[in-house]
């Protein structure tokens, strides 16, 4: 479905990717894991189209999109859910949903209520908030309508950076377990995460980011085994 | 039959970016795990962070099984010894072996490939595999034993050798499936015979067959005999051992388990890629392997690609059986062997001069080594049990360089031919 080679990609003068080779495949969970300042985040930002890349090719369900402007990835059906929620605080749930529908088009105007529905299914607590101030959620209501109006386009693969991020170990694990219904639902969905250890808990295959390379990439049961994993993200080597 | 039909029959295309992916990633650990490669590569000015394509491969140095020595016994590991849960060795020459060693990983790996490889030959969960290959260094024994595990079928952990024991155990318990090499299967047909056994009589099925070169003649004499069809499988310990490639039961090559090793034939001499169909070195370099990740591994193999598809399904790339070898080493009992192994035990030895013929043969489907060697001219006058003595010791030092049992007969000095330089000292007389 995602089919990146080489990507190389930075801020100015900064390299921060560097020959960068990944995929998704379709009803996939994949997950980047990586320390802060590793280049997660730019990586997904240079998928979405917010960064260009200065060199190598980004194929998304085999169309390059490597130049394509970001304003038009969502429509290909590859969306993004901001690290930090970035909801429209001054304007309600729905309103918000709505915002999410669209890169649909007028075409697909008469779907929208039906997909609203869905996502409130998907989200129960979004529907008792539907005309309250998206500011006035809490985080891990911010977090949830953030994932939902990523959704509202129907896409194929949603990419999420960091969703746990200031949230509480519960409503962290709620928020997991919508990522999992998703994929249930046949979404694909690529996960970057700062939280290892529950990243690679739900996730099929993962890629270890550091300073910018990919250093390691396998099953995610591989690498929950691998010791490197475990001793610089998951924490658990015991020095005797 | 498949074990990972989604793997086994990947589109080129979808195998090709995973190819990449893994060979960047392993090269950024050997480059920075394993000091070797770190050095090499400076050395050689490659920057292994600029291999973009699965063709840059031929940018990087080759890994010779003299690295392996130099750097024994852990240079080339590219994890700390902590990580490690296995050992094991291969035999050498002049004394020093070489080491690999697996992650729990790495072992899981193994254990898979090891699966596709007996699955592939037919061999499922419902079978009874009798292993008579060596355990213990040796990765023959252990990589199957753990595929035929993770197939979930039942091992019979047998080991080599009592073959009256292994005809005995193979009828009480049914076997279905045998793991050995080529000749050893002769060799229980033979001594089935013997015993007056016919093989109808058995619940043998399926023969996984390796470790040492053998021929189709062979194949249809197995398969007679027997009563089993007969699949060819290829791995080595420096790459992780069996698991590297096997049959499927269209008997018609071996498939490359392409997903975990990168394979290139090249030219043994110009090391250019020899063109698609033709002999050449088999160079293999890992994609997965955590432990002992190796880059460009001349293997010394002979083999060559096997054009078009096969009806199997499988997309891997199909190899010949094994042709020969681009090295003097000769495998005798399923044991690798060099002639200079010999050369330096005759020279430790008081009363022998450092000339001798190696004679193989193969008698009745077993392997026989003959050592010729040259005593010191004292000890022909001497009396007979000095003598005796002297083959006995040469014998047992032998023996246990090598980890197989010779024939040893003295010669007097100066009747063996003097070679210039290179001379061939091997005498093969084995037909495959």
């Amino acid at each position: 479905m995602l089919r990146i080679r080489n990507l190389e990609a930075g801020y100015g003068r900064l390299r921060v990717l560097k020959n960068i080779s990944m995929h998704v495949n379709p009803g996939e969970i994949v997950t980047i894991i990586g320390a802060n300042g590793a280049g997660k985040t730019t990586l997904l930002s240079t998928i979405a189209g917010l960064i260009r890349a200065t060199s190598g090719e980004i194929s998304f369900q085999n169309q390059e999109i490597t130049r394509l402007a970001a304003s038009r990835i969502p429509r290909q059906g590859c969306v993004m859910v901001p690290e930090g929620r970035q909801v429209f605080a001054s304007m309600t749930v729905e309103e918000n949903l709505l915002l999410g529908g669209h890169s649909l088009g007028r075409a697909g105007r008469k779907e929208l209520p039906a997909l609203l529905d869905h996502q409130y299914g998907l989200f129960p607590i979004l529907r008792d908030r539907r005309s309250q101030l998206a500011g006035t959620l809490s985080g891990g209501e911010q977090q949830m309508l953030a994932m939902a109006r990523a959704l509202m386009s129907r896409p194929s693969l949603v990419m999420m950076d960091e969703p746990s991020t200031g949230l509480a170990p519960l409503i962290v694990r709620d928020i997991f377990q919508v990522i999992v219904r998703l994929r249930q639902e046949g979404n694909t969905v690529l996960l970057v995460e700062q939280n290892a250890k529950a990243a690679l808990a739900i996730a099929d295959r993962g890629y270890v980011l550091e300073t910018g390379k990919v250093i390691l990439q396998g099953s995610a049961e591989d690498l929950l085994a691998n010791k490197d994993v475990q001793r610089a993200y998951l924490g658990r080597e015991k020095i005797q | 039959m498949f074990w990972e039909k989604e793997l086994e029959c990947m589109a080129r295309e979808d195998l090709e970016q995973l190819q990449l992916e893994r060979l960047q990633s392993t090269l950024y650990r050997v480059g920075t795990h394993v000091p070797f490669y770190r050095q090499k590569f400076n050395e050689l000015k490659v920057d292994y962070e600029a291999i973009t394509s699965l063709e840059d491969l031929r940018r990087l140095p080759f890994t010779m099984k003299q690295d392996l020595r130099d750097n024994y016994p852990y240079g080339l590991f590219a994890v700390p010894l902590r990580d490690v849960v296995r050992l094991h060795s291969s035999s050498g020459t002049t004394g020093k072996a070489t080491v690999v060693g697996y992650t729990r990983n790495d072992i899981k790996t193994w254990s898979n490939l090891a699966a596709r490889i007996l699955c592939s030959a037919g061999v499922t969960a419902d079978d009874v595999i009798q292993i008579a290959f060596g355990y213990g260094l040796f990765t023959g024994g252990f990589g199957l034993h753990y595929g035929a595990e993770r197939l979930g079928a039942s091992v019979i952990p047998i080991s080599s050798g009592n073959t009256k024991r292994q005809i005995q155990i193979m009828q009480d318990f049914k076997t279905t499936a045998l793991v050995c090499t080529p000749s050893y299967a002769l060799k229980i047909a033979d001594v089935m015979m013997e015993m007056g056994i016919n093989s109808n009589g058995l619940s043998l099925k399926y023969g996984l067959f390796g470790a040492e070169p053998w021929s189709e003649a062979m194949r249809r004499e197995i398969n007679e005999r027997l009563g089993i069809i007969a699949t060819d499988n290829y791995g080595l310990s420096e790459v992780m051992g069996p698991g590297v490639a096997g049959e499927c039961r269209e008997c018609n090559g071996l498939h490359l388990n392409e997903d975990h090793f990168l394979v290139e034939i090249l030219h043994p001499t110009t090391l250019e890629p020899v063109t698609p169909g033709e002999v050449g070195e088999l160079v293999i370099t890992t994609l997965t392997k955590e432990a002992f990740p190796v880059i460009r591994y001349r293997t010394r193999d002979l083999a060559r690609f096997l054009p078009g598809e096969c009806p199997c399904g499988r997309t891997f790339k199909r190899i010949s059986r094994i042709m020969g070898r681009t090295d003097d080493m000769l495998i005798i009992k399923g044991v690798n062997v060099f002639p200079t192994q010999i050369e330096s035990v005759l020279f430790d030895i008081e009363g022998t001069e450092p000339h001798y013929r190696l004679v193989v043969e193969r008698e009745r489907n077993e392997d026989k080594v003959t050592v010729m060697v040259e005593a010191v001219e004292s000890i022909f006058f001497d009396e007979m049990k000095k003598q005796r003595a002297l083959v006995e010791t040469i014998r047992r030092r032998l023996a246990s360089e090598l980890g197989i049992s010779v024939e040893v007969k003295l010669v007097e000095e100066r009747t063996l031919e003097r070679f210039d330089g290179k001379g061939n000292r091997v005498i093969d007389r084995r037909k495959f």
